[in-house]
């Protein structure tokens, strides 16, 4: 059985990628050569990478091979030690964080752990980007709060707190609130990590469901191979900090990379094991 | 001693000579002397961010408002039993050591000015950074290590602005409440003693209060408390931002807060009164 029996694309229709509709390859996101370090351990070993607008780019690696850092390194939160980060023609590499505001606007980024603000209500969660940048009323606030919990199917969870939240409904609230300023692009770290197979679906199905609804361009992190082929469009495969192979989920199927390939076999066999 | 799991044949390790044990030695110092100059670094830039982030504004009423009840108010009850206390031991001991001069006619000056100069402030000061340092270390450290800093500032939301300032707000003005509210009641506790223990009518005891204090003891006590208030929020601020390890770092940040803060105010007790006496 080969890899791409095994690792269905669990989509009816197979999306095209946004480079095949328009002809043209609008860059959004671009890493050219960066290296990171904490400490003595070395993340990110010269990573290259582009991000065409409009499209969705799943990263895909093992456990500590600099997925998270990357997303973080495109919101400004890290800067490399060497090489340039490029957001729509604009080299933020060595911009102060007063500037990076700017550029983090342009970004919703749903943290893997959802990264709600515990003292604060569902609401009070979802409202705060917009009490924060928007100049909008109170009135105005509710709706367009009941509005993004409606889109991530929450209605109604309004006054909840947190920590009455589960780990699904958790992250869906956090896509809500990375969402309510209307971001022109949505960064996910594992959106499915620690979720059961059914609420993992649901995630997908909901990233899937944003990226027509509010034609942005996305940025899945993950090591988990049904996710990354249920939404993506193209795949980044970091190993040892470096992106060793880049290419559209069809390619992705028949690469000879030896790592990917372990990789992709390794998934499906875990994925085709039965359950007890 | 050889182990009885190292075999007679097995080289022995070679004993670090005096150099290598005092060139080792000399790394350790330099290594701790980095981290803390590191850290006095990180404060101090976080002290400028606060300022800064304090006049540029907007500051959130609401958040700073919060605070103070969280700082001042709950602080009532640890402030009141301490001084009150304090104020019934410092009582109890002046009579008891300057017996011999008459010393139970000297409980209001002693009592007064001790507590207003240098008793209140600092005791204060250690029990409320005690209490309020550590639990803004715990609230941000956990805040910091469940990603919730990350979201902030990924939400183009200043953290210093959102959390720090409020809190070293909320520490430097309610300090000095406290600590006057801490003499008050400090001062009530010598009475009790004097007039219930000593026999002193109230009369006496107060006027030699109001006699004894003057404005330059206020000064240089409540003068002080603006200071360790700041420091107490900015170290508890500094040390819950800069948490890293899960579960295990908040513990840590948070004793080390309680720690720092502590030695902090004691050191810069001395070099501010030293200030004030010159000053007043």
């Amino acid at each position: 059985m080969t890899e791409s029996t095994i690792v269905a694309d669990r989509r009816a229709e197979p999306r095209q990628t946004p480079d095949r509709r328009t002809h043209v390859r609008d860059l959004f996101v671009e890493f050219r050569g960066v290296n990171k370090a904490y400490g003595t351990k070395q993340v990110l070993r010269g990573a290259d990478l582009k991000v065409y607008r409009g499209e969705v780019l799943v990263i895909l690696g093992g456990s500590g091979s600099g997925k998270s850092v990357t997303l973080r390194h495109m919101l400004g939160l890290e800067a490399p030690d060497t090489g340039r980060v490029i957001v729509e023609d604009e080299d933020i590499t060595d911009h102060p964080e007063e500037e990076l505001y700017r550029v983090r606007k342009k970004f919703g980024m749903l943290f893997q752990s959802g990264a709600l603000f515990d003292s604060m209500t569902v609401f009070e969660n979802i409202a705060f980007p917009l009490r924060e940048h928007a100049e909008m009323s109170e009135e105005e606030i509710g709706r367009a709060v009941r509005e993004k919990l409606g889109l991530v199917n929450l209605p109604n969870s309004e006054q909840l707190m947190p920590v009455d939240l589960s780990g699904g409904m958790r992250k869906r609230v956090g896509l809500a609130r990375s969402i309510v300023l209307d971001p022109k692009m949505i960064l996910y770290d594992e959106p499915t990590t620690g979720l059961d197979p059914i609420t993992a679906h649901k995630i997908n199905e909901l990233i899937i469901d944003l990226q027509s609804k509010l034609n942005v361009t996305s940025v899945v992190v993950t090591h988990d191979i049904q996710s990354a082929f249920s939404v993506g469009d193209r795949i980044a495969f970091l190993n040892e900090g470096v992106f060793e192979w880049v290419g559209t989920m069809e390619e992705a199927r028949n690469a000879d990379h030896p790592v990917l390939r372990e990789f992709l076999k390794a998934s499906a066999v875990t994925a085709a094991q039965p359950t007890h | 001693m050889t182990s009885i799991l190292q075999s007679d044949t097995a080289p022995k390790p070679a004993t670090p000579t005096l150099l290598e044990r005092g060139n080792s030695l000399l790394d350790r110092v330099r290594r701790k002397a980095d981290e803390g100059l590191l850290y006095l670094g990180g404060l101090s830039d976080l002290a400028v961010q606060t300022v800064q982030q304090f006049i540029r504004g907007p500051i959130d009423r609401a958040i700073v408002i919060a605070q103070f009840d969280q700082i001042g108010v709950r602080s009532l009850s640890i402030v009141a039993i301490t001084s009150l206390f304090i104020g019934m031991v410092l009582a109890l001991q002046t009579a008891y050591s300057l017996s011999d001069f008459g010393g139970s006619l000297f409980i209001g000056k002693v009592v007064s000015l001790s507590l207003i100069r240098e008793l209140a402030p600092v005791l204060m000061a250690l029990m409320v950074g005690g209490r309020v340092g550590a639990g803004i270390a715990a609230e941000l450290g956990t805040m910091k290590v469940t990603e919730q800093i990350d979201a902030l500032r990924a939400l183009a939301t200043n953290p210093v602005r959102k959390l720090v300032v409020p809190r070293v707000l909320a520490t430097t003005i309610m300090m000095p409440l406290l600590t006057t509210l801490a003499c008050f009641i400090g001062i009530l506790g010598g009475l009790i003693i004097a007039v219930g223990s000593l026999h002193l009518s109230s009369n006496f005891y107060i006027r030699s209060v109001i006699e004894t204090v003057k404005y330059n003891d206020l000064a240089s006590g409540i003068g002080k408390t603006f200071f360790f208030g700041f420091a107490i929020g900015l170290i508890a601020c500094h040390n819950g931002l800069s948490t890293t390890g899960g579960a295990d770092g908040v513990g840590r940040s948070t004793t080390a807060t309680v720690v720092t803060a502590s030695i902090t105010v004691l050191i810069m007790d001395f070099f501010l009164t030293k200030l004030f006496l010159f000053l007043f």
